[in-house]
């Protein structure tokens, strides 16, 4: 399984380090919307609740567009038929295009937080950098499971651009609210706290359920 | 043993049927030749042999085992040469000879073998997708054999092949070129004499029924001509 999950992740790098187009169109869209809110809502500044929904909305969009291409190289060269004819756990795929995706958000995050504080955000983050690292990560996992599962679903339809993002969007919503309602006390000018305990529980919670969904469902998916 | 047990097979897509009634057997180390116009469902068999499509009637067995509940059995043992080379076009022919070994557990040595014995040496390191068809077809026969399988469907093999291409070719997908001379194979082609030269076994396929099966010798070019009017 550890062999399988190397190879295909090395595949997967090789890939979108030829073609750069996830992480690169993910971030582009992320900081452009930032700069669109920026402009739109007429303000300098955002806190609170909308800073964390600006915020999260906007990750939530932009990991949409990876999740759209999540297999499309499989789909469109082969890929499937090609790891299917080999005598390897299939789940391999699941764990190594969820880590992708993962990888994807990770680099993603690395370039709009910082934009975000720089474009829009009020407060500093300095000092409540951790506490936004911890939910961003389970936020990410989160999305990370539901993604390729609802990435898996789609490519095999003919209305995989459409299907994905109606599919993904509700199930990724529990997952924006509880990273927004977590995230919010982090950005308050005032006296800003730590995430919330329950609102961090409730994201671990969607993690470890929807990542056992999908271990028990993407077989299926990869059958004829 | 029968490296091929084919009853009744069929299969379809919506309303459509693309395989129909289909019966068959193989011996190990035989050769199955499959004719037939285009739509006809050769590929389909290929698939479902292969273990990518189910059968949705009829009893199917390859290597002794039965699809699709022991699929999992026969992947590894199986070498699919496809339509579609089921190689990505960003990585170079030796990155995907190696990505494919890897998941069938082969040495890195084996590819560097087969991109010697194919003369792709030279443009190992060249993406894909600036290779020309012919070449393309030629790191697809490579991902097919890797393993060394068994059972060796191809679909069309020497498309895009000019004629030294397929001098190369030739002993890794030819008759008896394992080790121990009992690869079984299924082809599936629309070259009568070229086709009937390596067959053992003829099956003609029309609407996805099975118009002709017979011993190779039996069977004129005349009658596969015939399955194409």
């Amino acid at each position: 399984m550890r062999r399988t999950v190397a190879a295909l992740l090395r595949k997967e790098l090789l890939v979108e380090l030829r073609t750069l187009q996830s992480v690169p169109g993910m971030s582009l869209f992320a900081v452009t919307t930032f700069v669109v809110f920026h402009f739109a809502l007429n303000r300098n500044s955002v806190e609170g609740d909308l800073a964390a929904g600006i915020l999260w909305v906007t990750l939530l969009f932009a990991a949409i567009l990876g999740i759209n291409r999540l297999f499309v190289a499989d789909a469109d060269q082969g890929g499937f038929d090609g790891f299917l004819l080999a005598p390897v756990e299939r789940s391999a795929m699941l764990v190594a295009k969820a880590l992708t995706l993962l990888g994807f958000l990770v680099v993603l995050e690395l370039v709009a937080v910082p934009a975000f504080a720089l474009l829009l955000l009020g407060p500093s983050l300095g000092g409540e950098l951790p506490g936004l690292l911890e939910t961003l990560a389970l936020g990410d996992i989160g999305i990370a499971a539901v993604g390729t599962l609802v990435a898996a679903l789609a490519v095999r339809t003919s209305a995989r651009d459409l299907l994905g993002p109606l599919l993904a969007l509700p199930l990724l919503l529990p997952i924006v609210i509880g990273g927004a309602r977590a995230t919010s006390p982090l950005l308050t000018l005032a006296h800003p706290t730590g995430p919330p305990a329950r609102w961090l529980l409730t994201l671990g919670l969607y993690d470890l359920v929807f990542g056992l969904i999908a271990y028990a469902l993407f077989d299926f998916l990869l059958e004829d | 043993m029968a490296a091929l047990q084919v009853e009744g097979l069929a299969r379809h897509f919506g309303e459509r049927e693309a395989l129909s009634d289909v019966s068959l057997t193989l011996a190990e180390g035989q050769t199955l030749v499959v004719f037939g116009p285009n739509g006809a469902g050769k590929t389909t068999f290929l698939r479902v042999l292969a273990t990518l499509l189910r059968p949705h009637a009829g009893e199917v067995r390859v290597l002794g085992r039965s699809l699709p509940r022991e699929a999992w059995a026969v992947r590894g043992r199986v070498g699919l040469l496809a339509h579609e080379p089921l190689l990505y076009r960003e990585l170079t022919a030796r990155e995907n000879l190696c990505f494919h070994a890897r998941l069938h557990g082969v040495g890195e040595r084996r590819v560097d073998e087969l991109l010697e014995a194919l003369a792709m040496s030279a443009r190992a390191r060249e993406r894909l997708r600036t290779l020309s068809r012919g070449m393309v077809q030629r790191v697809a026969i490579a991902r097919a054999v890797l393993h060394e399988p068994e059972l060796l469907l191809l679909d069309e093999p020497y498309s895009n092949l000019d004629p030294a291409a397929v001098e190369l070719v030739a002993p890794l997908i030819g008759a008896g070129t394992d080790p121990g001379g009992r690869r079984t194979r299924v082809i599936c082609s629309h070259d009568p004499s070229g086709g009937l030269a390596q067959a053992d076994v003829v099956l003609g396929l029309r609407a996805g029924r099975p118009a002709l099966l017979r011993a190779a010798a039996e069977v004129r070019p005349g009658e596969i001509a015939e399955l194409y009017r």
